[in-house]
């Protein structure tokens, strides 16, 4: 544990060396978690951009199936013929979407970012616990995402066994064709795994240690919460993908049989492992975006969030419960029935969790002085979009209902109103909300606003009609709807989404340039331009080395006394005393 | 209008017993979310409408309400364990409790088709008079049909979207699955899980006959000697 004085000293030292930190020390190599917190936010919108072009792409085959894609004719064989996505292609398209998009887009930018970027500024700490592991932690990420992408360009192309890659399918390359393309799949999500841990590690240390003095357990934000949940989630959960990864690159690689039933595997294990890292990933891709919604709804409805300590043992009952579900994924795949109805029960109780969370936040609107920026307009979209993913997915859970809607778009629609209505939107509501300590310049609202209002319209318009093309039953990771009868009636569906998905991309131009603009020519921030009560926002924009001078904040109160009466101002930041003490735990 | 709200709107016409009890909980679920979603997002409206900042008001200065949190806490508690509870005996039925029928059939998946196996009149399996089709899964009306699942080379599903059944075919296993046509008619067989480059278009069909015809088609394939 780092003492204060220890951390002073530290001060010193940093801002001694810090003029000679050259260019590489200071950006690239960097061990300061705001840099690396800024990296993670580029490896991320970089590849979201990619990800992005994938999924319209197999939107195009989606809607006019077997023409050319504009612009793609440069595509050479066997890859695209002349623009036209042959099914091999189509599978390797919708596996690298989810996989980038899961992997190397949401995590990094959620728990890369936000968690390096916040977790010591609003505990009031200077730096992570271990600064060099944290730079391996970035790099070895980078790698990974490197090594990704390298699948692109192997012969066979890249995996095409779907980001869950069902055994045997994804264990033998006959069956899909696909030789390097899954080795590199597997190799380069090791490596994100070993990333990650060392990223968890950092974050547990960090928050159980290096809380400034009178931050205690209940005096932290729920975003904080919700990372050092997730980084427990990700410490237990991410090892066992790598061994379920390890074993089925040995399937492939060496001759072994964990997985295929010729020499005595076991197809079902490769799920069983898959989905008990799987569905705990699912709670790593949605928690901190509640972390951020909860501190933005708060600062912006200028009112303490309703049942703090309800929040807080929420996210651990989610965290909990993610581990004793993963066998809703497995209804129909031939595990033993019997245990369907305790997966059953065990999800649908995942609701009461959900629910008070989402009641809270409506109570913490209730009785509010509402402001609409953009950050609170992205987040009460968050709040909106995560009630009807998280309603869907009672659907799924209930077994009989499974059993139609099991493999059809009705999930796809489920997974994209949690994971792009409430991660994604959680995201933008963070950056827009923290752009300023990050980089010092205030983001432009009119431009926020307008890439809100067409991004909100222009998601449902995406993928509330997958519902019901999930209640007509067409399947997932289908290449082509029309060559089924009972498909062929909803394929205006299909064409109003595809024309609706290019909306959607267009739609982040206006982020783009306000991103880019802001970041050279934004107006200056203030210390504090929300008027927010958390640490972060008494650290100069940008905080420097060490984010404070001489002394480290000290806490007195909670995060969200806003509105105290008897205080002129709306809010009290943590790090000044209140006149009136609050009530205690809050 | 009215008309696109309702599921049957959209879902597959049903011809098996047991769908329209899966479809009856389809709609109970609907109708609970559905209420569910409604009413969140008209309180979510109304407090963004009257609290939004006005100058000279000042928010609410309050932590939170036990007594609420303890009411919608419990509250959804109730309903979804009894939503859980009344969907276990439909489960247990469809994927449990396979009933006693002299239809059978193996069905064994393998890229890209549906080898279906039909014991012939012995109305035993391995035997010489056994009858292998592909792609043409055909049964009787009204009668339950046993349906013994295997797959060759990888996993498939085995997707009747007009019975709502759904099963997965796992090489190394036999898993067996069944369901009762209500209307005679022919129905795709769709593969549901992802099984290669031809997964898409991996397609049978089930010709569902009416009592007469089943034993026409029957005398087809199995000419009395």
């Amino acid at each position: 544990m780092m003492s204060e004085a220890a951390g002073v000293h530290a001060t010193h030292v940093e801002h001694a060396h810090h003029e000679e930190l050259g260019f590489w020390r200071t950006y690239v190599f960097s061990t300061d978690h705001k840099m690396i917190g800024k990296q993670f936010l580029f490896l991320g919108l970089f590849m979201m951009v990619l990800g992005g072009l994938l999924a319209l792409m197999l939107r195009w085959q989606l809607a006019w199936p077997e023409t050319a894609v504009p612009g793609f004719g440069w595509v050479p064989e066997p890859y695209m013929y002349e623009g036209i996505i042959p099914p091999e292609t189509y599978n390797m398209l919708f596996t690298m979407h989810a996989t980038i998009m899961i992997f190397f887009v949401v995590m990094p930018i959620l728990v890369g970012c936000f968690g390096n970027f916040l977790i010591p500024l609003m505990i009031g700490a200077r730096d992570m616990a271990f600064p060099t592991l944290n730079l391996l932690s970035f790099w070895v990420g980078a790698l990974a995402g490197v090594v990704m992408l390298g699948g692109f360009f192997v012969p066979g192309g890249h995996a095409a066994s779907g980001w869950t890659a069902y055994a045997p399918l994804s264990a033998r390359a006959i069956y899909t064709g696909v030789d390097w393309g899954q080795n590199i799949w597997c190799i380069a999500l090791i490596l994100l795994g070993i990333s990650s841990l060392m990223g968890s590690i950092n974050y547990i240390t960090t928050i159980v240690n290096m809380r400034a003095p009178g931050m205690t357990w209940f005096r932290l934000p729920l975003v904080i919460w919700t990372l050092f949940v997730v980084a427990i989630l990700l410490l237990l959960a991410l090892p066992v993908l790598t061994s379920a990864l390890a074993m089925l690159l040995f399937d492939r690689m060496a001759g072994t049989h964990f997985f295929l039933p010729t020499g005595g595997g076991e197809p079902l294990l490769w799920q069983h492992l898959f989905w008990f890292f799987g569905h705990p990933e699912v709670y790593v891709l949605i928690l901190p975006a509640m972390g951020i919604a909860s501190d933005v709804l708060s600062t912006f409805s200028r009112k303490p969030i309703f049942g703090y300590r309800s929040m807080v043992y929420a996210i651990i009952g989610i965290a909990f419960l993610s581990w004793v579900v993963w066998g809703h994924h497995m209804f129909q795949s031939g595990m033993n029935p019997a245990l369907g109805t305790g997966f059953m029960i065990s999800t649908m109780v995942i609701a009461v969790p959900s629910a008070i969370k989402t009641f809270n936040w409506l109570g913490t609107m209730w009785g509010g002085s509402m402001r609409f920026t953009t950050a609170m307009l992205n987040t009460l979209a968050f709040v909106s979009m995560f009630v009807i993913g998280g309603l869907s997915g009672i659907f799924m859970a209930n077994t009989p209902v499974d059993i139609f809607i099991h493999d059809t778009y009705f999930i796809v629609a489920h997974i994209h109103y949690v994971v792009f209505g409430g991660s994604v939107f959680g995201i933008f509501a963070g950056i827009y909300y923290w752009f300023p300590k990050m980089f010092g310049r205030m983001m432009n609202e009119t431009l926020g606003k307008i890439h809100f209002w067409l991004t909100f319209v222009a998601f449902n318009c995406v993928f509330f009609p997958m519902h019901i093309l999930g209640v007509g039953g067409m399947m997932r990771r289908i290449y082509n709807p029309m060559q089924y009868e009972f498909l062929q009636p909803l394929q205006p569906i299909n064409v109003f989404i595809t024309i609706s998905a290019i909306f959607l991309g267009l739609a982040q131009i206006p982020f783009v340039i306000n991103f880019f603009w802001s970041l050279f020519a934004g107006k200056q921030a203030a210390l504090n331009p929300w008027q927010a009560n958390t640490l972060e926002w008494s650290a100069p924009s940008p905080p420097p080395h060490g984010n404070w001078g001489e002394h480290l904040p000290t806490v007195y109160h909670g995060p969200y006394e806003y509105s105290v009466p008897d205080v002129a101002e709306d809010y009290a930041p943590q790090d000044r005393p209140l006149a009136v003490p609050a009530p205690a735990g809050h | 209008m009215l008309e696109y709200l309702k599921l049957e709107t959209w879902l597959p016409p049903n011809v098996s017993t047991y769908g329209a009890e899966i479809d009856f909980l389809f709609y109970i679920i609907y109708y609970i979310t559905g209420v569910a979603f409604l009413l969140v997002a008209a309180v979510m409206v109304a407090f963004i409408i009257l609290y939004r900042h006005r100058e000279g008001r000042r928010a609410r200065y309050v932590h939170g309400n036990t007594a609420l949190e303890i009411v919608w806490t419990v509250g959804t508690a109730l309903i979804v364990i009894v939503l859980g509870i009344m969907s276990r005996p439909l489960w247990a039925r469809i994927k449990q409790q396979v009933p006693p029928s002299n239809i059978q059939v193996r069905v064994t998946a393998k890229q890209f088709n549906w080898e279906i196996l039909y014991p012939g009149p012995d109305g035993t399996f391995d035997t010489k008079d056994d009858l292998l089709l592909d792609n043409e899964l055909h049964v009787p009306v009204n009668r339950v049909v046993q349906v013994f699942l295997a797959s060759k080379d990888v996993i498939h599903s085995f997707f009747l979207p007009n019975l709502r059944l759904k099963q997965d075919a796992v090489p190394g296993r036999t898993i067996q699955a069944w369901f009762e046509a209500t209307k005679p008619g022919v129905y795709e067989i769709p593969c549901a899980e992802l099984c290669g480059f031809g997964h898409s278009g991996m397609l049978g069909y089930l010709t569902v006959h009416s009592g007469g015809d089943y034993e026409k088609w029957v005398k087809e394939q199995w000419p009395p000697s």
